[in-house]
């Protein structure tokens, strides 16, 4: 589904991701873990195409298809969707509306119709309840004056909405408590099924515990250096990074 | 010739055929043309006009009075209007009542036109009471619009009176004289306990150049409610120098809001003077340019009683080669006590070659008062931008939606349903796009 290939990516001339190449089949869940600045966000943002990062090198494909040249929003067309480890508040737009405008847009993309409002209202009505969600949450303006746990879960919620064939998590886990960290598991491991596919971007094995992982890889430096089955998780957690950072100095 | 020379002789000229006035109102035009005569149009010299240069708009051959009646029919002016909405109209063509194209009344308060109040003796007590009261006899440009005013809105709401529907101003301009320069007038005096909702327009129906030199004095009585709305998206031949004060008695609540969306040059004035204590004033104002257009704000709240209010909201988007400009002025004096006077400028640069001077300007002489202000600059928050498109909003929907959100805060409080529809449409048109959902 998802192939990277020798990838190389700088922000400002900065070099920050040096040869990653990754391969997710339909249906698999993969973490990638790592310490602090080892360009774990930087990954997610080149996938969903945010135009700072420049792509110096190598290839990104998405069920077949190059999308290094793609707009942000037509790799969301596609079906890739992006959990934002700081999502943005914007003041003005209500959850409802914003959502409401991203679910027909993509359906726009695809040749549908808008989705009938009533059938939109009975969705996100649905969809947020099954979150955890008030409904006077979805009439206030986006992330505005949330608090970090209600971010992430809107965030959730927007995945949910959209049925994303990627879904990228970027550190969703961090901030939440352990009630919404489950919540937020529930909804990722509802939408999984046989075609979906999720990428984990954390610190820590906790999320793991919930959404259990096909593979763990650990990025360090810009290079994935470090792959293995869901233990692997466990095993940094226990050890910390410092095992693998000192090996690699060794090699 | 000079168009102060010419706009001179051309008063001495006129002055053989006006409409007879009464005695105050004749002395009120003598001194006022007296003083433009002595100061002339404002220059960039003075501070107040500082960045906005006139002499481009002044370089025209611009014909004082309209040679002609020209007919205009409703189907043409539909657009300008709010049809939808059940109001008062008064429609001014060239300068010219146009009694057909209105909708007035006499009944329990007069809405109608200054020109029969300014004659009739039966207006007589109102007229002297209120006309050329507030505004600011030594400024050149008010003391111009004195000297030349033939018509413009008469208002005359009486005690407690609610008035049922809103009033539509609207002034055309025809283009039958290829260069125009306008002097509407508005009075407006609002009595004790009543309440008043007005929008006002200027419009060109054709490309020729036109500049109205506007001016509007409302008096609101105590416990009186007045709310103010003038669209300003004129073609690009028409520049409007609004002047518009306000005078409020005690516990008078009073709002105008500005929506400035085209036009060559537009400058308003707006000043708000407070006369009594537990006034509440609100100003709000939504600018959005392209091209090569200038809009220049200039606001005064003066606060000279105890436990006032003033809330002002100015927000702006500037595109291609526009200039903004925004120079908002709080007097609070030694007597004003418990004042609570709030203001914001936030603008929005969408180009490289936009520009906005924006000056906020406080002076406080008393000790026990409550005053915020802040201004901002800056351009679309580019992660905002990208939050959105990651969730499939295409970009040049996305920018809309986010300029949207950023003026949702002057649209909330528009208490005419039809007015912010259009208002909606109007933004979406700016914007080029077609938003179709309530935000």
């Amino acid at each position: 589904m998802l192939k990277i290939n020798d990838l190389y990516a700088s922000v400002e001339d900065k070099d920050i991701l040096k040869g990653i190449d990754l391969e997710i089949k339909p249906g698999e869940v993969h973490a990638i873990m790592g310490p602090n600045g080892s360009g774990k966000s930087t990954l997610s943002s080149v996938i969903a195409g945010k135009e700072e990062y420049e792509v110096t090198r190598g290839t990104i494909h998405f069920e077949g298809e190059n999308i290094l040249n793609l707009s942000p929003e037509e790799r969301a067309h596609l079906g890739i969707f992006l959990s934002f480890q700081y999502p943005v508040e914007i003041p003005g737009i209500s959850v409802t509306n914003f959502i409401r405008t991203a679910v027909n847009a993509s359906r726009k993309a695809r040749g549908l119709e808008n989705m009938p409002a009533a059938e939109m209202l009975k969705k996100i009505r649905e969809k947020a309840a099954h979150l955890g969600i008030d409904k006077n949450f979805l009439s206030r303006s986006l992330n505005e004056g949330f608090s970090g746990g209600e971010k992430k879960r809107n965030e959730i919620f927007q995945m949910v909405m959209l049925e994303p064939k990627l879904t990228i998590l970027d550190e969703t886990d961090s901030g939440l408590d352990i009630d919404a960290l489950r919540i937020v598991a529930q909804g990722v491991n509802a939408l999984k099924n046989r075609d979906n596919t999720v990428l984990i971007i954390t610190h820590y094995q906790r999320l793991l515990e919930y959404i259990v992982p096909d593979r763990v890889h650990v990025l360090y430096r810009g290079k994935i250096v470090k792959s293995g089955g869901s233990t692997l998780a466990f095993e940094l957690e226990e050890k910390g990074y410092d095992w693998i950072k000192k090996k690699i100095k060794t090699t | 010739m000079e168009l102060k020379e010419k706009i001179i002789s051309s008063y001495i000229a006129q002055q053989d055929q006006a409409i007879p006035v009464n005695k105050y109102v004749h002395r009120l035009r003598c001194e006022a043309i007296d003083i433009f005569e002595k100061k002339g149009f404002p220059t960039v010299k003075e501070e107040e006009w500082k960045y906005t240069n006139l002499i481009p708009i002044l370089r025209h051959d611009y014909s004082l009075f309209t040679t002609q009646k020209t007919s205009v029919e409703h189907k043409n002016i539909q657009r300008y209007l709010l049809d939808d909405l059940d109001s008062f109209r008064l429609i001014f063509v060239d300068g010219v009542y146009s009694s057909w194209l209105s909708e007035t009344t006499h009944h329990g308060k007069d809405i109608c036109v200054l020109s029969n109040a300014l004659s009739q003796p039966k207006h007589g007590a109102v007229i002297e009471n209120f006309y050329g009261n507030i505004a600011p006899r030594h400024d050149a440009l008010s003391a111009l619009n004195t000297a030349f005013a033939q018509d413009g809105a008469y208002v005359y709401i009486p005690k407690n009176t609610l008035v049922e529907k809103p009033i539509q101003i609207l002034y055309l301009s025809t283009g039958t004289n290829a260069q125009m320069m306008l002097h509407p007038r508005n009075l407006i005096v609002v009595s004790e306990g009543s309440h008043v909702q007005i929008i006002e327009r200027h419009q060109c129906l054709s490309d020729n150049t036109v500049l109205s030199n506007s001016v509007t004095e409302v008096y609101a009585a105590v416990n009186s409610q007045v709310e103010y709305f003038k669209i300003q998206d004129d073609r690009l031949g028409a520049s409007l120098i609004d002047h518009t004060f306000l005078a409020q008695n005690q516990n008078s609540l009073c709002s105008v809001n500005t929506f400035s969306f085209q036009g060559k040059l537009i400058r308003n004035n707006l000043n708000f003077y407070h006369r009594g204590p537990g006034v509440s004033s609100n100003l709000k104002g939504l600018t959005i340019i392209r091209g090569e257009q200038l809009i220049d704000h200039h606001t005064l709240v003066d606060h000279l009683h105890p436990h006032c209010e003033s809330h002002e909201i100015y927000k702006g988007i500037f595109g291609g080669k526009t200039k903004g400009v925004f120079n908002g002025k709080i007097m609070v004096h030694s007597d004003a006590q418990k004042t609570n006077a709030f203001q914001q400028n936030n603008n929005i640069l969408l180009s490289k070659e936009a520009c906005i001077d924006t000056k906020p300007q406080l002076e406080i002489f008393a000790d026990d008062v409550k005053c915020s202000h802040g201004c901002t600059v800056g351009q679309l928050n580019l992660s905002a931008l990208f939050y959105l498109r990651a969730r499939g909003i295409p970009e040049k929907e996305a920018k809309a939606l986010l300029l949207f959100a950023f003026t949702e805060e002057i649209l909330q409080d528009i208490s005419i349903p039809q007015l912010k529809n259009r208002i909606h449409k109007m933004i979406s048109n700016k914007l080029d796009v077609d938003l179709k959902f309530e935000l």
